[in-house]
């Protein structure tokens, strides 16, 4: 058994089902945004995996723009989150089904 | 060895995962999190991606993960979630079959797809095996920061952008405002723009100020 860039890739499956059965199950709104790192997570894998498998330095570009972006999207996220829960005491993302004040 | 690397990271990384999924109190999930990014950070490491696997542990685990641990303190959410109650009827089972479909889907393509191979026009500027005058290979960083800031500078920049976007943003929706929002006073604004005229007018924003109060 060699490794190959496919191990990447089904490890990276696996982890992106996980992440996305935890965002769908989960309630507390932090939980589901740690669930979504993990899916960018596997995906990073996977842009990894490719890189090293077609011996190509742009996989790796890539990997880098999806930290940034995650990043960023952390910061909005965990702002939007902080914002809601200093309005009103609520435990679980079904308590905000209602977008208005 | 590189594949006995590869399945001890495998399981820390699966292992992580699946603690996220199931753990009850959000802080043990932030912390099971991270074994996760480590484990994805060696799995970097084992395909040489040296930099990447740097900014792995400084951006996600030293940052992110941070940042959650920081909003769970701060608002006081580490309560046990009770996982055993489905509040809204077949919806974990549907989740988990969904789940499952798509790691079906997934898995069945990769069985499809034919070996991945090094592509056979590749750009030698780009291989990642690249090595210089010298014939020492080059480091994955110098090959990074060659393509970034040539061929990708313009999305580079943007990420700046975004970047810049999103800390505004964070500081507008997080920030308290107690009470109605309250025009700059005059003589506030004055003095920063060095006007020196408004001597008289020196009262009047002081009086409407107190008075919306």
């Amino acid at each position: 058994m060699e490794l190959t860039p496919m191990w990447y890739l089904a490890l990276s499956a696996m982890v992106f089902s996980i992440g996305a059965v935890g965002v769908l199950i989960r309630r507390n709104p932090l939980i589901m945004f740690m669930c979504v790192e993990l899916m960018l997570n596997a995906v990073n894998l996977t842009f990894v995996g490719l890189a090293w498998g077609r011996n190509d330095i742009d996989g790796m570009v890539a990997v880098f723009f999806v930290l940034v972006v995650a990043a960023a999207e952390v910061v909005v996220g965990l702002a939007i989150v902080v914002a809601i829960m200093r309005r009103r005491d609520l435990a679980t993302a079904d308590d905000i089904s209602v977008l208005r004040g | 060895m590189q594949e006995f690397v590869f399945l001890v990271a495998a399981i820390i990384v699966l292992a992580g995962s699946v603690g996220v999924l199931l753990a009850k109190n959000p802080v043990h999930a932030a912390l099971f999190l991270i074994q996760t990014l480590f484990g994805v950070a060696v799995l970097f490491l084992i395909v040489e991606a040296h930099f990447l696997a740097a900014i792995q542990v400084i951006v996600y685990a030293g940052a992110i993960v941070i940042l959650f641990l920081f909003v769970i303190m701060l608002l006081g959410v580490d309560k046990s979630e009770d996982l055993s109650v489905d509040p809204i009827v077949g919806q974990r089972p549907l989740a988990f079959l969904s789940g499952g479909a798509i790691l079906g889907l997934l898995l069945a393509l990769l069985n499809t797809v034919d070996p991945i191979e090094p592509l056979p026009s590749a750009d030698p500027a780009r291989a990642l095996d690249r090595t210089d005058a010298s014939g020492q290979r080059v480091a994955d960083v110098n090959q990074l920061a060659e393509t970034i800031f040539g061929e990708h500078v313009l999305a580079f920049e943007i990420t700046g952008l975004l970047l810049t976007v999103a800390v505004v943003g964070a500081v507008v929706m997080a920030r308290k405002i107690s009470g109605d929002l309250q025009p700059v006073p005059e003589s506030a604004l004055a003095a920063s723009v060095g006007l020196e005229e408004t001597s008289d007018d020196d009262a009047e924003p002081a009086d409407a100020g107190e008075g919306d109060a």
